[in-house]
């Protein structure tokens, strides 16, 4: 048993070091370090300086443009850009839309779509949850109509993640309702979102801030041509892509890097108070979740070792995304903790980098622990709830 | 052996029930917190009107006579509203520390007009460097030829941006964290020398940064004995605590509520997800909290009402159960929302907000479990 990298593997995980250290735009690292909502522009621009270095398509194959890594190099590229605490890569063109196209697409598809969302030109949103079907996505209810040379779009989508940025969506609609089951009959479709007919909701989430949306489809005329793979096998199609969507949901590298910046923070006193790396409570709180976070780190590392091994993972990759989000969410309330009662002021105005120090109430990232533990409550909802998550596993691995 | 109100009671809580009812829905509630005090003076002239403002303070001070059960009465019902108008930080604090150790003359010059709703005044129990001890305050009060000179800072001030009355906790003696040597001044908000930083909450309420710098006061400013201020700070920062943990207790059943009553009406996979075992176990332990919450917390009123040794243990009881048990309900209550329980739109973000802020004020969940250790 041992979990040590080969030499190439190690000469890898310098490079991609030296690319976080050099190459990671200085501004992006700033807000990230201190907690600022990023702009789309800040997206773009981490995106396109990995895309510089042929990085972009992580997952993809290199016939497509993609990195063609193995398991395990994918495995160090997540880590250190957690380590690095840099922003996720968006996942809807790269890792969702993009897959999908490669995968089952047309030759037209392919050389139309794919070289924009490597080179991240093109921002793609996610048109798949509905008011009526969220956990039950099959469930779905947005009708398209075929007629001679295009669909009749008309429904609504919901929780589509910064489609207020989006050029295009990707969604899943009916194109058949006299099915057997309901998950027969559903297509994958592609729109321009400046189509006429296509309106953005804003959904405004607890802490205040505007990431999701709804998306209303009114009579939407979209070409045949923008139909991707068979008519009425969008659910398949679909499930690859949420495979995607739960690929590096662990989130173990970032979750350390947090941790460790917890503990520096807590070691000095702010304000002039006793420092918290005195309260015994608080550090004991920190111990148990850096315990349940080098457990999950061995449990992403052993499904990582039977992947590599060109073998099925064990079960234990089932739970990574249950405990993962947990972990996420722990630390966000121990963040909130420390801050007592500077966890409280509301006080977006003071977010802007720009803002001056002396105006600010609270110290460093204070008055925002309070919005990231809120807003990540959303974790263990999003991209199939926990409970759902806990029903494949009994369902799947325990065969119940 | 009887655990229900008093006529007296029900009446109070009836009519609080019935202005909830009518005049204070979710909506209305955000449109006042919305606004630039962050509450309704009409709501808050009607209280005083309606006599609420009155309620914890004696009848020889022109108060309605009632004790920590009244108060736990009202803010009860005000957690089940989201209630947002400063009935703490006017009538639990200020007025708390002002009923201790007001001479006549200062009750007449400051109780009075608080209570007819006409004075907003805030307590600064915080601050910046305190965490949860009161008693750790590095402001100083220096006797001066016609008076006394403050200088030093206060944070989270609860209404400290609408008051025009601050009651400062100063230090005329003994080091830092030294409960003599404590004294109370009630100072115009608007004196030469301090300046206020107000801010909204995430919770929906407001607060300050206050600074005070060379503040000169009368001698008429000082609240009782000077050195001899903690025991009424303290006994008013244990009345806020029972009435945050009843505020909370309210919230903690509205939640559980909501979350049985949408478990009913949303559908997927074609059943209600109600009929899931897995959800309707987790509900029967939000009940649980509840009820446990609420057990505690009539016994700590009754406690408090008879004035007892064990009224801190109470307090902390109720308060260290609704900080842990009640933060853990609040996220249940979303997680079980799904997607819905994390909009800005649905009511429940809010109460889960509120219940989550209560948990880290007045001391959080560790904090009361030490002090409940220590004894």
């Amino acid at each position: 048993m041992n979990v040590s990298f080969t030499e190439q593997e190690l000469a890898f995980r310098d490079e991609v070091r030296a690319f976080f250290r050099d190459k990671f735009p200085a501004d992006v690292r700033a807000k990230q370090d201190q907690g600022i909502e990023l702009e789309k522009d800040d997206y773009v621009s981490f995106q396109k300086a990995l895309n510089e270095q042929g990085w972009a398509g992580v997952n993809w194959p290199v016939e497509y443009g993609g990195t063609g890594w193995t398991p395990v190099q994918k495995y160090i590229f997540a880590t250190e850009m957690g380590a690095a605490n840099a922003p996720p890569i968006v996942a809807f063109g790269l890792n969702m839309v993009g897959p999908v196209i490669y995968s089952f697409g047309n030759e037209e598809q392919k050389k139309r779509f794919l070289p924009d969302i490597l080179e991240s030109n093109v921002w793609w949103c996610q048109g798949y949850s509905e008011p009526g079907a969220g956990s039950d996505l099959a469930s779905l209810k947005t009708r398209a109509d075929f007629s001679g040379d295009h669909y009749v779009v008309n429904g609504t989508k919901t929780w589509t993640t910064l489609g207020q940025h989006a050029d295009w969506i990707f969604l899943l609609a009916r194109t058949t309702t006299d099915v057997a089951r309901k998950q027969e009959g559903i297509s994958f479709l592609l729109a321009d979102m400046k189509t006429p007919g296509i309106s953005v909701k804003p959904i405004i989430t607890i802490e205040g801030w505007h990431e999701v949306n709804e998306v209303h489809f009114d009579n939407v005329v979209i070409p045949a041509e923008n139909l991707v793979g068979e008519e009425g096998k969008g659910w398949t199609y679909g499930k690859v892509l949420l495979q995607h969507e739960r690929t590096n949901i662990a989130g173990v590298a970032n979750s350390k890097y947090r941790l460790q910046k917890l503990r520096k923070q807590i070691a000095a006193s702010v304000r002039g108070a006793t420092p918290l790396c005195e309260d015994n409570n608080f550090t004991r709180k920190v111990a148990a979740v850096e315990v349940e976070l080098r457990a999950l780190e061995y449990t992403e590392l052993r499904t990582l070792a039977a992947v590599a091994s060109g073998s099925a993972p064990g079960p234990e990759s089932s739970i990574l995304k249950i405990k993962g989000t947990e972990i996420q969410q722990a630390i966000d309330a121990l963040y909130l903790e420390a801050a007592g009662y500077y966890g409280l002021p509301y006080v977006p105005e003071q977010y802007a980098v720009d803002f001056p120090d002396d105006e600010r109430v609270g110290e460093g990232s204070e008055t925002r622990t309070s919005l990231k533990y809120f807003n990540y409550r959303k974790a263990s909802i999003y991209g199939g709830s926990n409970e759902i998550q806990k029903n494949i596993i009994a369902k799947h691995v325990l065969g119940l | 052996m009887d655990f229900s109100l008093n006529e007296v009671q029900q009446m109070l809580s009836d009519s609080i029930e019935k202005f909830i009812e009518n005049d204070y829905d979710f909506e209305t509630r955000q449109k006042y917190a919305g606004g630039d005090s962050g509450f309704s003076s009409d709501v808050w002239t009607m209280f005083a009107e309606l006599g609420w403002t009155t309620v914890p303070f004696d009848e020889d001070d022109g108060g309605f006579g009632g004790g920590p059960v009244d108060t736990t009465i009202m803010m009860q019902l005000f957690g089940k509203a989201l209630l947002v108008e400063p009935f703490l930080a006017n009538i639990v604090l200020a007025g708390g520390v002002l009923k201790r150790v007001g001479d006549s003359e200062q009750k007449e010059r400051w109780l009075q007009p608080i209570m007819a709703g006409e004075l907003q005044a805030a307590l600064a129990f915080v601050e910046p460097q305190a965490r949860y001890d009161i008693e750790n305050i590095t402001t100083t009060a220096m006797q001066v030829a016609d008076g006394w000179q403050l200088d030093g800072a206060k944070g989270y001030v609860l209404n400290g941006g609408n008051a025009a009355l601050l009651i400062i906790p100063a230090r005329t003696a003994g080091a830092t964290a030294d409960r003599d040597g404590v004294s109370l001044f009630a100072v115009d908000a608007a004196t030469d020398g301090i300046s206020i930083k107000a801010y909204p909450t995430v919770d929906g309420l407001q607060a300050a940064e206050i600074t005070l710098q060379s503040v000169m006061v009368g001698n008429e400013r000082l609240l009782g004995e000077a050195g001899k201020g903690f025991a009424a700070l303290d006994a008013s920062v244990d009345d806020a605590t029972l009435a945050v943990s009843a505020e909370a207790v309210g919230i903690m059943q509205v939640l559980k509520d909501k979350t049985i009553e949408y478990s009913k009406s949303r559908s997927q996979f074609g059943v209600p997800i109600s009929s899931f075992q897995a959800l309707q176990h987790r509900m029967v332990d939000m009940l649980t909290d509840c009820e446990q919450s609420l057990s505690l917390l009539m016994w700590a009123a009754m406690v408090a009402d008879e004035g007892g040794d064990d009224v801190k243990q109470a307090i902390s009881s109720i308060k260290y159960h609704v900080s842990s048990a009640g933060r853990k309900l609040g996220e249940e209550a979303v997680q079980l929302h799904g997607g819905m329980g994390v909009t800005w739109e649905l009511d429940v973000a809010h109460y889960f907000k509120r219940l989550v802020a209560i948990g880290q004020t007045f001391g959080n969940a560790d904090w009361h479990l030490d002090r409940l250790a220590a004894n």
